[in-house]
């Protein structure tokens, strides 16, 4: 099977994050990695691959550096990717990507398209079922555990209450949480293959698309600090920690 | 003239809370307030819509809606946008919910905003980044209708005594876009009051070391009573407790009268579910944890003292 992964190269989620007089997160000059988010698509693509056969394949869009993302996978075990890098995407908003996204993976048959359930720095949460829209495929999102048996999909996908078990047919995109599968660790052998693997590099008019496509529908237009809360006590344990919270429930009514 | 909708998810026990906060809040923007509900409980949920604001109240009862995902309700939502052309279009930043709306902003090619803290016109609304610290003002732009994602608890629900109109619908779903079925729901909560509803919620995070140690959370919430246990993402990524304890961006978003972080260090995922507790309490061996900076009590410690001293001195106190 053709399992095409959607991934996002995004400023070091462990960073400190910043914005630019254009109000745009700071992502230039800011060290970068694959989404942590991502890792468990990727993961979770490598293993239906390993079980089933098949070849994975990472999508992005994002500036040049984002290559460095890809190539983590590559080096995770996927087998080539795309990469969608423009001038005119700078600032692009979740149905600008959605568009251009789906125009990438489209070009080839896939059976699957798996992504992360939202980024870590923009976490809009929508990207990936706009796409699934886009492409005219069925989705299950929240996914905990994807499996496919006799070419259908079988996943268990997280609710507020629990988890629901939802089958759907192939192809399709899935949306996968932390709990779908722990990403393994590149090998030696696995980074010094990743540089040698397929990543082709495309601009907006490879894939039919104008900067009318992707103008952005969204505007900020203000950034303000938010109300400060009153600076609270901060103690050590010993002392009477104990007592401080019990105290603190009781003048909360909760005991 | 501003028309705004509200997606009101629905089931057979009623509307979605958060369906009222967002009535409530419709009514300060738009001239006229719809509401559309898809589903089995559609048509009875209607009075309390109604009494929230909705003047009308766009319902489905059919089976289909609640059956599968996303895709059989953005495209009714769709269509009946497209016969009545709102300006306006909320959603609670639910599963469900941003299915629905991430595939209609593909059908439209309108303008979708997630993460929406207050709406503050028919075109524009606010959120908020870096962990809670800033208010980012956005203006939409692009066809009609905007659709934003509003974070459940954002406004308190308010009846205003209205009652709506029951405008039946009965757009035909096509088959292929009912193939994706829930065949099995379960549920993993816990005993006790719910985390959305509890009047104190503790929360684990990865400072407990073990997921053995979440008992000590469980007795603490039997000492205090109207408790709940919830957890950060990290913790329930590795299996500790299921998803349905989570607290944060992905999961549940609480507003108590006190929440107790044990363990947890306050990244931004974390905390926009639970800065709207009134009072926070934060216990961390780490001194320089984010949490500390939300914290109006912050003990530094190891939770695995803290919390039995804790435990004994709220039984002291009740004698």
């Amino acid at each position: 099977m053709h399992v095409v992964v959607l991934v996002k190269y995004v400023p070091e989620p462990q960073g400190t994050p910043s914005l630019g007089d254009d109000l745009l997160l700071v992502r230039e000059g800011v060290d970068g990695a694959l989404d942590p988010g991502d890792e468990f698509a990727v993961e979770a693509s490598l293993q239906l691959v390993e079980a089933h056969g098949g070849e994975v394949t990472l999508v992005s869009m994002g500036p040049e550096v984002a290559t460095s993302a890809l190539r983590k996978g590559f080096s995770m075990g996927a087998g080539g990717g795309v990469l969608v890098t423009d001038p005119a995407l700078r600032g692009a908003d979740a149905l600008a990507t959605g568009r251009v996204l789906a125009a990438a993976v489209g070009r080839s048959p896939f059976d699957l398209v798996l992504a992360g359930v939202e980024s870590t720095d923009g976490s809009t949460g929508t990207l990936p079922m706009t796409v699934a829209e886009l492409l005219g495929v069925p989705s299950v999102t929240f996914a905990r555990k994807v499996e496919v048996e006799d070419g259908a999909l079988r996943v268990e996908r997280q609710t507020e209450a629990g988890y629901d078990v939802v089958t759907s047919p192939l192809p399709a995109l899935v949306t996968v949480t932390g709990s779908a599968a722990e990403p393994r660790y590149p090998t030696l052998k696995g980074i010094m293959a990743a540089k040698s693997k397929p990543l082709e590099q495309l601009a907006l008019a490879d894939l039919g698309l104008s900067e009318a496509d992707v103008a952005p529908t969204q505007r900020v237009t203000e950034v303000s600090e938010a109300p400060e809360k009153s600076a609270g006590v901060v103690i050590q344990a010993g002392d009477d920690a104990a007592s401080k919270i019990a105290e603190l429930l009781a003048e909360a009514k909760a005991i | 003239m501003t028309t705004v909708w509200v997606y009101a998810e629905v089931t057979p026990e009623g509307p979605s809370p958060s369906a009222l906060e967002l009535l409530t809040k419709a009514r300060s923007i738009g001239d006229e307030v719809a509401a559309v509900a898809l589903g089995p409980g559609a048509t009875a949920a209607a009075p309390a819509l109604g009494e929230h604001g909705a003047a009308r109240v766009y319902a489905s009862d059919e089976q289909v809606y609640a059956d599968t995902l996303g895709q059989p309700a953005a495209h009714t939502l769709h269509a009946l946008i497209r016969e009545h052309t709102p300006d306006l279009v909320l959603f609670s930043t639910s599963y469900d919910a941003r299915d629905v709306a991430g595939r209609l902003q593909a059908r439209l090619g309108s303008a979708l905003m997630s993460n929406v803290t207050d709406v503050t016109a028919a075109g524009s609304a606010q959120t908020q980044i870096f962990g809670g610290s800033r208010v980012v003002d956005v203006t939409l732009e692009g066809p009609a209708p905007r659709l934003l994602l509003v974070r459940p608890k954002s406004f308190p629900p308010e009846p205003n005594g209205g009652t709506a109109e029951v405008v039946p619908v009965d757009t035909p779903v096509p088959d292929e876009l009912t193939t994706v079925r829930r065949i099995e729901r379960h549920e993993e909560t816990a005993a006790g009051p719910r985390l959305e509803d509890a009047k104190v919620v503790i929360a684990g995070g990865r400072g407990l070391q073990d997921p053995s140690n979440f008992k000590l959370l469980d007795d603490l919430a039997a000492a205090i009573g109207d408790a709940a246990v919830g957890a950060s993402r990290a913790v329930v990524d590795a299996g500790w407790v299921p998803y349905s304890y989570q607290v944060g961006q992905t999961g549940k978003t609480v507003k108590p009268e006190v929440y107790i972080a044990v363990g947890i260090s306050g990244a931004t995922q974390h905390v926009v579910g639970m800065k709207g507790a009134k009072r926070i309490v934060a216990i961390n061996k780490d001194g320089d944890a984010p949490i500390f900076r939300l914290a109006d009590l912050g003990v530094v410690g190891d939770a695995l003292i803290v919390v039995p001293k804790v435990i004994e001195e709220i039984r002291a106190r009740r004698g």
